[in-house]
Formats: C-alpha cells, structure tokens, sequence
C-alpha cells in the first residue's frame, strides 16, 4: 500500500510540477502584460503544490531524497504525469485550452482530496491547493470563452486546440492497481468517478465559447507508467542542466 | 498670459515647499514630458528586464530557486503595468508606450542588452543591478510627481527584497565548489561595469538631469548615487571574498569613499546606441511576443464588446 499511495502521489506531483515548468517558458511572452503575471502566478501555485507533494512522498518514502531529488534525478520514465501537461506550449490559445481541461479536473480530484480522503496530510495540502486551483480554473474557464466566442480567428484557432488536446483528456480518468488500491484505502476515489462532472462543466464552459467537442477515437496515454511523449525528455534536460552538471553542489 | 504665469508660480511654489503634483494640477509642458519619458522608460525597463532572468527560469537549479525567480521576474511584470498606469496619469495611452518601446523611440536601461550567461549571473543581476536601481529609485519615492512616488514607495519594497535575494545567490556560490566560486566571480566581472553605467553619465555630461533637479524629480546627482553605490557594494564583496575587477579601486582616507578607475562611456554609448550583445533580441522578443498575442487581444475585445451589446438588449427588453 505504501509503495501504491507513493507512486500516486508522484502522479499527482508531477502533473503539478511539469504543467508548472511549461507555463514558466511563458514568462515575458504572454500576450498582455496581465496575462505574463497570471500565467506565471499560475506556474508558481502549481510548482508550491508540487514541491508540497514532491516533500511528502520523499519524506516518507524514507530514501533521503527530497523535493530536489525527485525532480531533479528521475529521468523522463520516471515521471508519473500525464501526457497532456506535457505537451509544447504552442500559441496562447493551446496553452489556455489545455490549463481549461486540466484546472477542471484539478479541481475535482483536490476537492475529494481535500474534504474525503482518510490521508489528513495530503488533505492539507489539496485544501490549499483547492483555493488556488478554483482561481487557475475560472480564469482558463474565461479566456476559452472568450477566444472561442471572441472573433472568427480565435474561434477557429481555440477549437483547433481543442481538436489537438481533446485525445489526451481520457487518460486523466484511467484506472489501473494503484488507483485502485488508493480508492480501496479511503485515499482518494476512482479517477473515472470524476469524469460525469468533469465532462458535464467542460461541456457547459465550451458550449459557452461556441466550440464543439470534436468526435476523436484516438487514445493517447501512457503518463501514469512513464510512457511519455517526445517532448518531456527535452523539457527535462532543460530543467535539470545544472543539478546533473554539478552532482552535489548546493545552490 | 498672465493666467499661465499664476499656473507656474503656484506650481513652483508646490516644488518649493515639498507638496506632492498630481495628475490633474496644472503643471508646465516640459514637466509632463519629462515625467512620461522617465516613468515609460522606467517601465519598459521592468518589461524588458523580465528577460535576461526569465532566461534562467526553467533552468533554475532547485525548486525553491525557481520559486523564487519566477516570483521575481512577476514582480517586475508587475512594477511594469503600475509604472505603465502611474504614466498614463499624464495623458498618454500604455498602446502609446509600448509602440514607443517597439519602434525603438522609447529606451530602457542598457543594462538589459548584456546576456545572462550563467546562474551565477541571477545573483550578480540581483546583486548589482537591482542594489544599483534601488540606489536610483529610492530617492524616487520623494519626488514632485504623487502618482510615481507612490508607485516608486511599492516598487522600492519588493526590489531591495530582490537585491537581498541576489546577494544570497551569490552568497551560496561563493561558499560552495570552486567552479561555483569561479561561476560566482565570473558573473562579477560581466556586470560590475554595466552596473557603475547604470547611475548614467558623469554629471558633467548628463543632459537632463539639471532641470530633473530643480524639478525635484530627482533628488541626487548620477554621480552622488554611483559613489554610494560603490561604497556599499565593495564591502560586500569582500564579504562573499570575490574580487573587484577595477585595478584602481582603493580605500580613499581622506574622502572617505573608495576611489575607482575610469569608466569605459565608450562601451555605455555603444549599447545605448543599439549596437550591445542583446539589443535586437531583447527587442525582438518584446515584439514578437506582442505581434503573436494579438488575434488574443483582439478576441478579448470582441468579446467584451458582444457581451456588454447582450447585456443592453437584455436590460432593455426588461
């Protein structure tokens, strides 16, 4: 069970922290200032939730690897996250459909966290994490409204987006032993437990921005067993250059 | 004629007794423009300054370093959009500025055009440069102008925690391996120099900084603050044990200050020209970053624009 609730966390932690790393390459690229200051505000909640988890699970996996180890020294295998965090930026448009699909669920999965799980640290850090998360989720909410409803370009761009991303959204809902096992322990429910509401406020939010779900048979997935795509070994080359350059030194 | 003449005595009367100018006093043409030039320049500034430290975000080599440096390039973001709303209490538009910045007719300080080469250059950026721009900006909090004083008062406190935040980078490098000494004292070298430029050029030579004085818009000579800048930074440096790059630098008993070697304006001219290790692409980047965020601004726009006509029809079928 230790081992399972481990592992779980680490997904959990790692959605955070790479979503986290992507939306930092954002800084000084936004299209507004406003928004420079919101992506990054975003970025820096996440990466407070990682680091949160990243603590806990190192602390009591009882290895000596802390916040920095984890994230630093685990290659692109493993990493637990899932795919759609993942991915490339693109334009503002992708990155704010992709935060609208994810602050959904992030939202969900921390509020059962939060108010259900028999884990009380873990809960203590969804409910901080909960107030945070609620703000990510009405602020991606309203931009894919207005981008979607916005003009003719942004509308047709947005649900390009939408096209692109929609494949990678079923994975967040998987199941497999370790959820399973969580569930069992009264740590958190099923992830397919979220996906009725989940789908019923996407579905609100988009139709609110004039998009349509796009009919996609594809299933791209693998995050939860470090199957990854192409793209999160280059993102962690970048983002562990100088831990792996100079093993050892404190910065 | 003589309804001006009472306008400007009582606005010299304000500068001469302390009272604080807000937006919608009177005050002299020249006065507006020189406040709009210095407060956009001090913005783009923010703005621009966001990327040589936004270059090492990603790369920040733990997690609390990255926390901590993304909230700092963020609070320059936001220094940006206040100093932006504190110029537009003159009359002119943030579009108007940042079109400014773009074309190039509007500057940003020239300490932005070096490159951040490592991460010893986050604490020697944060070190040097923001200790240098507190300097400037402190007095700031005092000038004629209500609107930037009270911004100046926020962008002060956030700022020196930058520059204790810098200190300790480089605090911790210079306790560490010797590569990270060598990385430490590198990144002194590169930006010792840029920063002594920063108070601008020598009072003698300085174009406007008489009439800023009289105005009270600034308080201390270039020269004045770069001394004290010297004589605080010193000591700290022999502190973190890294040397000076300044053969001439020595202990001055008779004024009591350090005495340092001359500084290359040549070097100064250049970047401010345009032609520095990083003007284009800090440009570049500034534009680039607008032209793709527009069909986002325009949608915004348009939306705000159909929602505000479906409130109207709907108040008004009620």
């Amino acid at each position: 069970m230790e081992a399972q609730e481990h592992e779980w966390i680490l997904r959990l932690a790692d959605d955070a922290l790479v979503l986290a790393q992507r939306l930092s390459e954002w800084c000084s690229h936004g299209p507004a200032l406003e928004e420079d200051i919101a992506l990054s505000n975003i970025a820096l909640d996440l990466l407070g939730q990682a680091r949160a988890m990243l603590t806990l699970a190192g602390g009591r996996e009882g290895r000596g690897r802390d916040e920095d180890a984890l994230a630093y020294f685990r290659t692109d295998s493993e990493y637990r996250n899932a795919l759609l965090v993942e991915l490339p930026n693109g334009h503002f448009g992708d990155t704010i459909t992709r935060q609208m699909l994810f602050d959904q669920f992030a939202v969900l999965r921390y509020d059962a966290l939060a108010n259900q799980s028999v884990d009380l640290e873990l809960s203590a850090i969804a409910s901080k994490a909960l107030k945070e998360v609620r703000y990510h989720a009405a602020h991606s909410s309203q931009w894919v409204v207005r981008l979607g409803d916005g003009t003719e370009e942004s509308h047709q761009r947005v649900q390009e987006s939408l096209n692109v991303l929609w494949p990678y959204t079923e994975e967040l809902f998987e199941d497999d032993a370790v959820s399973q096992a969580c569930a069992a322990a009264g740590i958190l429910p099923l992830n397919a437990s979220f996906k009725e509401v989940w789908s019923s406020q996407v579905q609100s939010i988009l139709s609110e921005a004039t998009l349509s779900i796009p009919e996609s048979k594809a299933l791209l997935t693998g995050g939860r067993n470090g199957r990854h795509t192409e793209h999160l070994s280059y993102m962690l080359a970048e983002m562990q250059v100088l831990q792996r350059t100079y093993p050892g030194a404190e910065w | 004629m003589t309804q001006e003449m009472d306008l400007n005595q009582r606005f010299e009367q304000y500068i001469a007794a302390d009272q604080k100018i807000e937006a919608k006093d009177w005050m002299p043409d020249a006065y507006r423009k020189t406040l709009i030039r210095q407060i956009s320049q001090h913005a783009h500034s923010e703005i621009i300054g966001m990327q040589p430290e936004g270059n090492w975000i990603t790369r920040a080599p733990s997690l609390k370093r990255k926390s901590i440096l993304l909230a700092k390039v963020q609070d320059e973001a936001g220094h940006g959009l206040y100093l932006y709303s504190a110029a537009e209490t003159l009359g002119i538009s943030r579009d108007e500025m940042l079109d400014a910045l773009h074309t190039g007719k509007a500057k940003y300080s020239s300490i932005f055009n070096y490159p951040t080469l490592t991460w010893a250059d986050m604490g020697a950026v944060g070190w040097l440069v923001d200790g240098a721009a507190i300097m400037n900006q402190v007095p700031l909090c005092k000038c004629s102008y209500g609107p930037y004083a009270r911004a100046m008062v926020r962008v002060c406190k956030e700022e020196s925690f930058h520059q204790r935040q810098g200190f300790q980078i480089m605090l911790t490098l210079s306790q560490g391996t010797a590569e990270q000494k060598e990385l430490a004292q590198d990144a002194f070298n590169r930006w010792w120099w840029p920063s002594l430029m920063m108070f601008g050029p020598n009072d003698a030579t300085s174009k406007h900084s008489e009439q800023s004085m009289r105005w009270k818009i600034k308080r201390f000579s270039n020269d004045e603050l770069r001394q004290r800048f010297v004589d605080m930074t010193v000591p700290q440096a022999e502190l973190l044990g890294l040397t000076v790059p300044d053969a001439d630098l020595k202990w001055n008993e008779v004024t009591g200050h350090y005495d340092f070697g001359p500084i290359d304006w040549g070097e100064f001219e250049q970047v401010v020209a345009g032609n520095g290790p990083c003007n284009r692409e800090r440009i570049d980047t500034r534009v680039t970053a607008h032209e793709n965020g527009a069909w986002v601004r325009e949608a915004a726009t348009a939306y705000a624009a159909k929602s505000s006509k479906r409130a109207s029809s709907q108040n008004s079928a009620a």
